[in-house]
Parts: C-alpha cells; structure tokens; sequence
C-alpha cells in the first residue's frame, strides 16, 4: 500500500531555478520520487541564488534551492556529453515523468526531443516550461520573470494609475508556470493511467499569467472596456483597499452586510441610499475618507479582532517577520523545521493543503550529486569503478 | 467520444459547491481536461450576483455584462462567472432542505469529487461533512477550500482573496520601493488556491486508483498562497531580515524595471470601442539585463551612447549600484520608441525585453493567437465572444472550451432525470417545493 499520495512514480527533473522546480517541490513533498538531474560542475543556478545564512555564497546554502527541492534526490550528469545521453535514456526508460525548463529546442539539440523519448517510454509524461512555449512566433524569445508579468497582462494591471506598472513581488510567474506544471502533469498521468499512453505538456510563462486576470478579457470581449491599474483598490467592490489604521495598515473591506459594516464603523453617513449598492464605487473616494477617521483611531490589531467577531473580513497587512510567529499558522503547524548537514535547522513554509489519509513530509534537500552512487549503482547497476571514470571524463 | 478529442480527465466526475473564485478556478482547470463538472447552486448563493434589475450601471462592473447590459437574466450574463464556469453543468439545489440533501447524497454516490468553499461550519450544518460523504461514498474526495482552514483560532474568520494576500506578506511586498502597500491587480491569491487545489485533487485521485480509499483534504487559501513568497520567509529564517518592497527592482540584475514608451500602434483606447478605467495609463516596457554581455548587447541595440561608456555602468555591482541613474538614462531612450516595436527590435537582439501589455493588446497578442490561446463560445444569454482558453497545450489531450457557463439550473432536468434517473414527476416536485430553484434571489452583495 502506498503511504503518500503519489509514492511509486518516479520523476525525472532536469529543470532549475523555480518554475520546474516548484512543479516537481509538489510532486516531491507528496511522495513521488524525484531526481533532480544537475549539470556538473556547478548543479542548479538556483543554487547560486541565496538568500544565504549571514549573506556567505555556497551552493548548499542558498534558501531558494533548500526550499525547493525538498524530498527530492540529485545525480548530477551531464547531458550534452555522449556518454552523457546514454545514461540519461536508461533513467527515461524507468521514469514515468520528465520535467524540463530549457529554452525550446535545448533539448533536441542533444538529441533527447519528445519524439525520441517516447520511442524509449511510450507511457511518459513530459512536461516542457519556457517562457512562452515550445512553438509559436516568441518561441525563441529570452524572457524572465518580469518579462512573463509584463507579456501576460499581469503587470499592467498592478500599480498605481498615474505610476509605472508593477511587478507582482519575487517571481510569481515562475510559481504560476510551476502551478500549471505540476497540475498539467497529473492531469496527463490520469490519462496515462487509463490508457497507457504519454504525452508532451507545454507550459509558458506568458498563458500561465494571461490565464488568472480574473475576467479581464472576458470583459473586453464583452463590453470593449480595458481594465487599468487601480492601486489597492478593487475593480468591483468598494471598499476593500488597504488602508492605514492609528498604528498600521490594514486591508479593509465591507463584506456582505453595508449596514453592519457602517454601523461597525459609526460612519451613519454611510448608509445614504446611493451608496447602498455595489454601484457605490462610483463614489469610492468619498466612501474611503468617510472610512479613514474611525481607522485612524483605532490600532489595526483591534479592528481586525472585533471586525472579525461582527463577521467583517478585516485583515491585517503583515510582514514577513510577523508569519512565523502568527497564532494561526502556529496552531495549525503550517512551518516547519528541517535539519540540514550544512544549512541547520531552519523554518521552512510547510505544506500547501493537508490530506487527510497522505500528507505531506518534510525531508531535506539534496547536497549536489548526493545520490549518484544510490541511482547509478543501485539503480542502473554501474560500478564503483564506472562512476569514477565518469566522474574523471566530466559526465556526472 | 471521437478519438481526435480525447480528454485528459474524461469519466471523472466533481460535484461543484465553491463560489466566487478560487474553488471555480480550480474545477475550472479540471472541468478544461474534460472531468464533469456538476455546479450544485441555489436561489440564495447563485455565485453570480444574485437577480440584477435590467441596467447599464457603468464603470467596471456595468462592463462585466455584455455590451453594459445587465439583460434580462443578469445571472446568465455575467463575465466574472462566464469565464471561469464554461465547461461545466449547473444545477440548483436548496440544500438546507431534507429533499435537497437527499438528493445532493445521490449524486455523491455517483461523483468522485466535492469541492466546497463555505466557511468551516456550513457544510456540517447540511448534515454534509465529510464523515457522511464518506458514509455515502467510501471513494469519495472531498476538498474543502477556506481562508484559514477547518481548525486553530481563525477558523471562523471571514476573508476573500484579498484578505489572504494581506495576511500573508503579499501587499506589503507588492509597493513601489518607497510607497505604501498594494496589491496584485487581479484575484492572485483564489487563483494560486485554485491551482493547489486542482493538484490536491489529482493527487488524491492517483492515491484512491492504487488504494481504493477516498480521503479529505483541507486547503487553507493562506497555507496555500505562503509557499510562493518561499525565498524571502527563508531570508527571514535564516537571517531574520524582513523583505521590504523592491517595486520593479530586482537583487541581481541591472538594469531591471519597466520603463516608458510611447504607444503610436496601440490597440484600444481611442482606436477601438475599448474605454477604460485609466486613459492615461501610457506605454511601458520592462526590460531584464543579467550579464555583461547582455548589457554589451543592450548598449549596442541603443546605439552606444556616449553615456554607456561610463566606467560604472561596465560591470554588474557598478549597475546594480547605479541603478536610479542607469534607469533615468535608459527611459530617455525608450521614451522615443513605440512600447511593442521596441520590444521586436530588442528581442531581435537576444534583450530580454517585453511591452506592458494592457489587455486589448493581449488578446490580440500574435503569439497567443497563433498558439490558439483564446477561443470563441457562444452562450445562449450572452452572445458569441472570446475567452481565455486552456492555460496549456497538450500533445495528446489538448482541451478546448465545449461549452458555455452553464445558465442557472440549465441542466436541472438533464442531471436529475438521465443522470439520477428521477421521473418527472420526482423533477417536478423539486421545483414545486422549491428544491430547485428556477432564478436566484435578488441581488445582494456578495
């Protein structure tokens, strides 16, 4: 019997930075048994990425990589090498998912395209990402996560109105390609599943953005209007926009009772008829200074407690600094420690959804290469001998 | 089922109860694969507004139906649940009545999915928790998407997407680098709850082929949306520094931000019906320099102005250091420049470069369009339009829209006549008693 919910599939991950990664984070922390695949000498760039303890570079320490590659293993090999390939082909043939994030053609160009992969292992699943897909006017485009927001409608519709656009913070993009990855993948092993039969997924950056604008274009088809850049404010509902409180911000918003968020506020200017209805965003800027002196007199921590016992949906604008230590992530064990050879033991962000019969684990990341001998030997059955003289020709 | 349009998910079956955005997402993705998506609504949480009065309201809203109007049946012709609902059936059950819930545990006998979004205690008062699903359907799964999740002291907090984004760290990071906290311009924290919970659901579904067994997943939408600020709680772990905002900014590269143009070809605005919430919102374009050599590359595409032979703009730190007066330098040369010529020419020279596309200019995009990413549907109430299509291709199963957002109870007599296979008189007297209803409520707010 298995114990997690995708333990017994194995996954081939050549990708780096976040994209792949995150995808096969997923698959990894649910059970399935991932090998990250890094080229030698250096492994995954993200490894080069940091954040690092006390700002010292070293490739397993940087927090972006131990973040995204728990319960992962790593090989490295080096697939534009001949001898390279063949290993490579050997892994494919017991694998039932390959996740990749070069740029479109890389992986023809050493010979390991789809077609050629499905003769190996007709049942496997590939799933390529690049920033805007595998085929396409753009295909050969350069992109990055800022690109990818800008190209996918996201970035010109976050900001101020009269300011430039502005990048959703990090690199959300490449989670959002990770997101569709991972639930492409799964959705092409049902199939599988059901008919024995592979495919290749094609995941971009730009349709991975283009496709969560809420009804953006939807509502252009329907009425010719082109939603813009409304700062904190909200296309449909007014209020609901971060606001500041005596002490600090807080994000306000009237859910679905008017008269019991007015009468919360002491703000009886409120309940004037027009602005009873949703229609009251016409007026969003009266609406907002009728608001802003009771927030004004009143610590953020108190509205959102009192708020929420009257069922308004108050919530307060935190800071990194104040999650971990947060009472409902706390109660809920949301973070969690992972020990680490040379890292430590540091908090990591836990598990995105709990199952109930599976749940997932929290294993460390893998040091480069630390699993060479594991899968080269115990799997593919080479010896001791073999790995050195592959280790000596650059190949692993 | 014709061979050449075989779906990924076909013969799965997922009972639909989610509202606004977030659930709907996720079986959005699923129902696109080609599971059978059944939304079970009622006359009080339509998930579509409720019963509007016939009006053009104007602004974003009146926008959202189509041509301005809300129409006779404003709950069929509303863009926010057009999108998100197409491919799937609707049928409407009032489920604080016994018949409802009886009928609501005949269809969980034959689904394998539920996907709710009530607040905790809802579906326990249905007398339709997890514990009695399963009693109903060992096989079922269930998932349960809410802001906080089923237990610990904010369980039964209120909070849309927005909320969620607040609470954990995600407005405060998305600022210019001076100004006060924003936020994502569109539902980004439903929409990455919605993905986690299409995953969640797959998985549970690889699970039950091997094992047999159902199970119940609770999806807390902040649990959900922590993971993608991953690298800065790190930082914090592991050196207790608060990530502050960076705008456009970025730690390793420069240049990197968004810089002003000039939009002659624009699409939109004056030269089409489009009217927006921001006519002065300008032509940008974001440009991303991340080595020497791409910047080498960048100084030739402008030209080599003398400016770019400055010593302190030779190597990366020197960049990095000198970023305000690199990106003042910078937009007085893009400010010439038509926002998506620029963006051709500089990608011809292997510069990582894209316009700021608004969303007309999106859904004319080249490249999407000969990828087939938006697709026209044609709905019975609304007319015939172009929506976002399947957010990816695949070679086997490639998906499509097959259906239009389903209008309120459309499929009431199909689902509980064939499916259920209920006569009609036993059709009739849900309606009679007000099981299921024929038009939702008036409109109230949310």
């Amino acid at each position: 019997m298995p114990h997690q919910a995708l333990s017994g599939l194995v996954a081939l991950d050549l990708s780096e930075n976040i994209s792949g990664p995150y995808s096969t984070k997923l698959l990894a922390d649910y059970g399935a048994e991932v090998i990250k695949i890094e080229k030698p000498p250096l492994g995954d760039s993200s490894r080069r990425a940091g954040p690092f303890p006390n700002d010292q570079p070293d490739p397993e320490k940087s927090g972006l990589f131990l973040f995204l590659n728990t319960n992962k293993k790593s090989i490295t090999l080096n697939l534009e090498s001949e001898g390279g390939a063949q290993i490579f082909n050997r892994l494919v043939e017991r694998a039932d998912i390959l996740v990749e994030n070069f740029r479109p053609g890389a992986m023809a160009s050493v010979g390991l395209d789809y077609e050629v992969l499905a003769e190996i292992n007709p049942a496997l699943i590939m799933t390529s990402i690049s920033y805007f897909g595998q085929w396409g006017p753009y295909r050969d485009w350069d992109g990055s996560d800022i690109i990818a927001q800008a190209m996918g409608g996201l970035m010109g519709l976050t900001g101020e109105a009269d300011r430039e656009p502005l990048k959703l913070p990090l690199s959300q993009a490449e989670f959002q390609a990770g997101l569709n990855a991972a639930v492409a993948t799964l959705s092409a092993l049902y199939f599988r599943d059901e008919t024995g039969e592979g495919q290749h997924v094609d995941i971009s950056l730009q349709e991975a953005v283009a496709s969560i604008l809420e009804a953006s274009v939807t509502i252009y088809s329907y009425s010719g209007f082109l939603r813009g850049r409304m700062g904190s404010r909200n296309h449909l509902q007014c209020p609901s926009r971060v606001m500041p409180a005596k002490d600090r911000f807080i994000h306000v918003q009237a859910g679905a009772n008017w008269d019991h968020f007015s009468t919360f506020l002491q703000a009886p200017q409120l309940m004037e008829p027009r602005f009873a209805s949703i229609l009251r965003y016409h007026y969003a800027d009266e609406v907002e200074r009728l608001i802003q002196p009771w927030l004004e007199k009143h610590e953020a921590g108190e509205i959102f407690a009192t708020g929420q016992e009257w069922r308004i949906p108050f919530a307060l604008v935190l800071g990194i600094d104040e999650l971990i230590a947060d009472p409902q992530y706390e109660a809920r064990g949301f973070f969690q420690e992972v020990e680490h050879p040379l890292a430590g033991r540091l908090v990591y962000p836990g598990a995105p959804f709990r199952m109930s019969e599976t749940p997932a684990e929290a294993r460390r990341a893998p040091l480069l290469g630390e699993h060479n001998e594991q899968v080269y030997i115990g799997v593919l059955g080479l010896s001791k001998d073999n790995l050195t003289d592959l280790s000596e020709q650059g190949i692993i | 089922m014709l061979s050449k349009d075989k779906q990924a998910l076909a013969g799965l079956r997922i009972i639909d109860l989610s509202q606004i955005f977030a659930g709907p997402y996720a079986t959005k993705l699923l129902a696109d694969m080609g599971a059978e998506t059944i939304r079970v609504e009622c006359a009080a949480r339509s998930g579509r507004g409720g019963a509007l009065p016939r009006m053009k309201p104007g602004g974003a809203f009146g926008a959202s139906f189509p041509d301005g109007d809300t129409g006779e049946r404003s709950y069929n012709r509303f863009a926010y649940y057009n999108e998100v609902n197409r491919n799937k059936y609707a049928i409407t059950l009032d489920l604080t009545k016994p018949l409802g819930v009886e009928v609501f545990k005949r269809l969980v006998r034959i689904s394998d999915v539920v996907v709710e979004s009530f607040t905790p205690r809802v579906m326990k008062n249905f007398g339709l928790d997890y514990p009695v699903l399963r009693e109903t359907n060992p096989q079922i799964i269930m998932i349960s998407l809410s802001g906080y999740g089923q237990d610990g002291p904010y369980r039964d907090y209120v909070t849309y997407g927005e909320g969620i984004e607040a609470m954990v760290g995600l407005s405060q990071l998305t600022a210019y680098p001076d100004g006060e906290p924003l936020k994502p311009g569109v539902a980004y924290a439903d929409a990455t709850s919605g993905l986690h919970a299409a995953f969640a659901i797959l998985a549970a579904l690889r699970y039950r082929r091997l094992s047999g067994k159902g199970q119940y997943i609770d999806l807390a939408m902040r649990e959900a949306v922590t993971p993608i600020l991953g690298e800065a709680i790190m930082d914090y772990a592991m050196n207790k520094r608060a990530a502050k905002p960076m705008g456009n900014r970025h730690p390793l590269m420069a240049p990197h931000g968004c810089y002003r143009a000039q939009g002659r070809g624009r699409k939109g605005g004056e030269n089409e019906k489009g009217v927006g919430e921001n006519q002065k919102e300008g032509a940008w374009i974001a440009i991303a320099i991340s080595s020497d050599e791409e910047w080498r590359s960048f100084c030739r595409a402008m030209g080599d102005p003398l400016w770019t032979r400055d010593e302190k703009f030779a190597s990366r730190s020197g960049r990095l250091a000198n970023r305000e007066e690199l990106d003042r330098l910078i937009e007085e040369w893009t400010s010439g420049y038509d926002h998506i010529e620029l963006m051709n020419m500089l990608q011809g020279s292997g510069i990582k470069a894209g316009a700021v596309l608004n969303i007309a200019e999106l859904a004319h995009d080249p490249h999407l369009n000969e990828r087939g990413f938006f697709e026209e549907l044609s709905h019975p109430e609304a007319g015939t339009h172009r929506y976002p299509g399947i957010s990816w291709r695949m070679s086997r199963t490639p998906g499509r829209l097959r259906l239009p957002a389903p209008c309120f109870g459309e499929h009431n007599r199909f689902i509980f006549g064939e499916l259920l296979g209920m006569s009609d008189e036993e059709v009739s007297r849900l309606a009679d008693e007000g099981v299921s209803a024929s038009e939702p409520l008036p409109y109230l707010e949310a």
